[in-house]
C-alpha cells in the first residue's frame, strides 16, 4: 500500500473524525451538566437537518439562512424538551433515560409522521462538492470546510467554557450540584445553557454531516448519533477534550478499518458497539480515565 | 373448606377454563383473532421476563430484541427441513450442523430456551457489573450486536435475508400453556426467598450486600433466568410470523417491551398482562389508521407512522405522570377476589 493512499484515508478519517467528535461534545456537555445520557440528541441533529432541508427546498431560501433559522428552531426544541420532559425526571435516575429514549422515538415516529420515511436529498452550498487535487491525493472540499468549522466551534466552546462566567457556573455545576447552588448558582439556567450550547453543536454537526452525505431522512440522526456517543464515551463521558479526542479516535479508525481491511467493513457497527462495552467495562473514565461521581457509575 | 386448598383450586380451574378456551379458540375463531391472541401471549412472556430484570431485581437491561432473535433463530433453524433450508439460503450454502438437523418442535423450543439462557449468561457476566445507565447502554450494545452478527453470518442463518416458510408448530394452546408458565414461575420466583433477595438489591446494593445477600449471583439469576424465557417468547415469535430477518430484533421491539412493561406498572405480572393486552388491540387499531382507505368517495390517505408515535407520546406522558402505570406493584389475588365477593353478598343479605 502506498504512502498516498494512506494520506487519502488519513484526510478522510479527519474529516469523519471532527463530525463525530463535534457531535460528541453535545453529548459530553449534557452528561457534564445534568448527569444525564441525552439519548435524544442523534434526534435534535436529525430535526435540524430536516429543518434546514424544508427551509431551503419549500420557502426557498438561500441555504445560510436556512441554516441559521434551522439552528434556532432546534436550539428552542432543545430547550422546550429540557423543560417539559427532562427536567422533571431529574431526580429519578433510569426514568430520566426511559424520558431520554422516549424523547428520541418521539421525534422519529413524529417526523415519519410529518415528512414520511423516504430519504430525501440534502440541499448544500454548491462549492461543497469540489474537489482539490494534491499529487493523487484528493480532497473535498467539503472535509476542509468541516474541520475548520468543527475547530473553530471548539475555540469557541472552550471560550466559553473556561472564561465566561456561564462557563465557570457550568463547571461549577457539573462538579457538584449542591454547593453550586449554595454559592447563588441557578442550576436550572445552567442546565438550560447547556442544552444550548449542545443543540448547537448537534445542529452545525448535522450540517455538515449531511453536506458530506447528502440524504436525510427521520433516521438519520440515530447512526451518527450512536457513534458520537461511542466516542464520548471512549474520550470519557463528560469530558469535553475526552470527547474531542474519541470522536476523532473513532472517526480516524473507521475510515483505516474500511480503507485497509475492505471485508471488515460489514463489521465495523460490531466493532464500535464492541468498543463500546469494552470502555465501559473496563475503562469507564474513557482514554484519559475522567474522574467519575460515584452516582454516575 | 380451607382457604388455602380453594385458592390452589380456583387457580387450577381457571387454567384449565384458559387452556380450553385457547384449544376451543382455535377452531372457533378467525386466523386474525387467533393472531392476536396468539400476540397477546408472547408479549406477556416478554414482559413478566423484562419485569423480573427491571421491576423486581432493579437492573435496567435492554437486552430483549437481541434475545429474542437467539431464541427465534434457533427454534427456526431446527424446525425448518433441510431442503427449504438449502433452498432458503443463496448466498452461501448452510453449514454443517445446520444443513442436516431437523428436530420436533419441542425439543427445538427448549434448546432455544437454554440456549437463549446461555447468551444471558455470557452478556450479563460482564455486563451486570455494571450499574444504571451503563448496563442499560451495554446490554443494548449487545442486543446491537447480536443482530449485526446474524446479518454477517449468511452461512449460520442467511444473512440480512432471513429465514422464511418456518413452519406453524404452536397452536394457541401451546402460547398459551407457556404464558402461564412464565407467570406463575416469575411469580413463585419473586415470592421466593431468591425473589426477596433480588428485591433487596433493587432497593438499595449497599444494604444488600451488608446483610449477606450476593449480588452478582442474584443479579446473573434474575438475567439468565429471564433470557431464558426471553428465548422461548422469541421462538414463538419467529412461529407467528413464519417469516424472520435480522431487522425483525431491531431495538423497537425492546422499547415495546418496555412500554408495555412501563404501562402495566414493572413491578406488577398482572399489570403486565392487562399492559400486554392493550398494547395488541391498540397496535391493530393504529394499522387501521395508517391505511390508506376510501370513506364514501372521502380519500383517506393514513398516515404511516403514526402507531409508534401514538406509542412514544405514551411513554413520555406515562413516565413524567403515571410512573407507577396501571397496576403500581399490585397484583391481582384470591383473597382480593374472595373479599369483594363476600362484601357483596354480605351487602346484598343486608339490603
Amino acid at each position: 500500500m502506498s504512502f498516498e493512499l494512506f494520506v487519502q484515508y488519513l484526510v478522510n478519517g479527519v474529516a469523519l473524525g471532527s463530525l463525530y467528535a463535534l457531535v460528541a461534545i453535545g453529548y459530553t456537555i449534557i452528561y457534564g451538566v445534568v448527569n444525564l445520557m441525552n439519548m435524544a440528541h442523534g434526534e435534535f441533529f436529525m430535526v435540524a437537518a430536516f429543518l434546514a432541508m424544508w427551509g431551503v427546498n419549500k420557502l426557498p431560501l438561500p441555504w445560510y439562512v436556512a441554516y441559521a433559522i434551522s439552528t434556532v428552531i432546534t436550539v428552542l426544541l432543545g430547550l422546550f424538551v429540557e423543560k417539559v420532559a427532562y427536567r422533571p425526571l431529574r431526580k429519578v435516575k433510569v426514568s430520566s433515560f426511559i424520558g431520554a429514549i422516549s424523547v428520541s422515538f418521539l421525534l422519529q415516529n413524529l417526523f415519519v409522521v410529518l415528512f414520511t420515511s423516504r430519504s430525501k436529498q440534502f440541499p448544500h452550498p454548491e462549492f461543497l462538492d469540489e474537489v482539490l487535487h494534491f499529487g493523487n491525493v484528493s480532497i473535498p472540499v467539503v472535509n476542509i470546510v468541516i474541520v475548520i468549522v468543527s475547530a473553530g466551534m471548539f475555540l469557541i466552546l472552550s471560550y466559553i467554557v473556561s472564561k465566561t462566567k456561564m462557563g465557570r457556573a457550568m463547571r461549577a455545576v457539573s462538579k457538584d450540584l449542591e454547593a453550586a447552588q449554595l454559592m447563588g448558582i441557578n442550576p436550572d439556567r445552567v442546565i438550560s445553557f447547556s442544552f444550548i450550547l449542545s443543540t448547537t453543536f448537534a445542529a452545525v454537526g448535522a450540517f455538515m454531516y449531511c453536506s458530506k452525505f447528502p440524504y436525510v431522512d427521520p433516521f438519520t440522526g440515530a447512526i451518527p448519533g450512536l457513534k458520537a456517543f461511542i466516542g464520548a464515551v471512549m474520550g470519557g463521558i463528560g469530558s469535553i477534550p475526552g470527547a474531542l479526542v474519541g470522536g476523532f479516535t473513532l472517526g480516524l479508525s473507521e475510515i483505516m478499518l474500511v480503507g485497509f481491511l475492505p471485508t471488515m467493513t460489514s463489521y465495523r457497527d460490531i466493532f464500535a458497539y464492541l468498543i463500546l462495552i469494552l470502555f465501559l467495562l473496563f475503562r469507564p473514565g474513557g482514554i484519559f480515565n475522567v474522574k467519575i461521581r460515584e452516582e454516575k457509575v | 373448606m380451607e382457604k388455602k386448598q380453594l385458592k390452589t383450586i380456583l387457580s387450577l380451574v381457571s387454567v384449565a377454563v384458559i387452556l380450553f378456551f385457547s384449544f376451543w379458540a382455535e377452531d372457533h375463531l378467525d386466523s386474525y383473532q387467533i393472531r392476536l391472541l396468539y400476540m397477546w401471549g408472547i408479549y406477556v412472556i416478554f414482559v413478566a421476563s423484562f419485569n423480573l430484570v427491571y421491576g423486581y431485581t432493579g437492573q435496567f437491561s435492554m437486552g430483549h430484541a437481541g434475545l429474542a432473535a437467539v431464541g427465534a433463530y434457533t427454534v427456526s433453524l431446527l424446525i425448518l427441513s433441510p431442503e427449504a433450508k438449502q433452498l432458503s439460503f443463496f448466498i452461501a450454502p448452510p453449514i454443517w450442523p445446520i444443513s442436516v438437523v431437523q428436530w420436533p418442535f419441542l425439543p427445538s423450543l427448549i434448546l432455544a430456551g437454554v440456549l437463549t439462557a446461555i447468551v444471558g449468561f455470557l452478556i450479563g457476566a460482564p455486563a451486570l457489573r455494571l450499574r444504571g445507565d451503563y448496563l442499560l447502554i451495554a446490554t443494548l450494545g449487545f442486543s446491537e450486536i447480536i443482530r449485526l452478527l446474524l446479518c454477517n453470518m449468511p452461512s449460520i442463518c442467511n444473512g440480512a435475508m432471513g429465514l422464511k416458510g418456518i413452519p406453524h408448530h404452536a397452536n394457541l394452546t401451546w402460547v398459551a400453556g407457556l404464558a402461564i408458565f412464565t407467570v406463575f414461575v416469575v411469580k413463585r420466583l419473586v415470592d421466593s426467598s431468591y425473589g426477596r433477595a433480588m428485591r433487596c438489591v433493587k432497593e438499595d446494593e449497599i444494604a444488600a450486600e451488608a446483610v449477606g445477600v450476593n449480588l452478582f449471583y442474584h443479579k446473573i439469576l434474575a438475567f439468565v433466568i429471564s433470557s431464558f424465557f426471553v428465548g422461548i417468547g422469541g421462538a414463538l415469535f419467529a412461529e407467528v410470523l413464519g417469516t424472520i430477518d435480522p431487522n425483525t430484533f431491531k431495538p423497537y421491539l425492546t422499547y415495546a417491551v418496555m412500554i408495555m412493561a412501563v404501562l402495566g406498572g414493572v413491578e406488577s405480572l398482572t399489570g403486565g398482562i392487562i399492559a400486554a393486552a392493550v398494547y395488541t388491540v391498540m397496535s391493530e387499531l393504529l394499522r387501521v389508521v395508517e391505511t390508506p382507505r376510501t370513506f364514501f368517495s372521502l380519500e383517506y390517505p393514513g398516515i404511516p407512522g403514526l402507531r409508534m408515535l401514538v406509542f412514544a407520546v405514551m411513554l413520555l406522558l406515562l413516565i413524567l405522570f403515571a410512573r407507577k402505570g396501571l397496576m403500581g406493584d399490585r397484583e391481582f389475588s384470591w383473597d382480593w377476589l374472595l373479599s369483594k365477593v363476600q362484601r357483596d353478598t354480605k351487602g346484598g343479605q343486608e339490603s
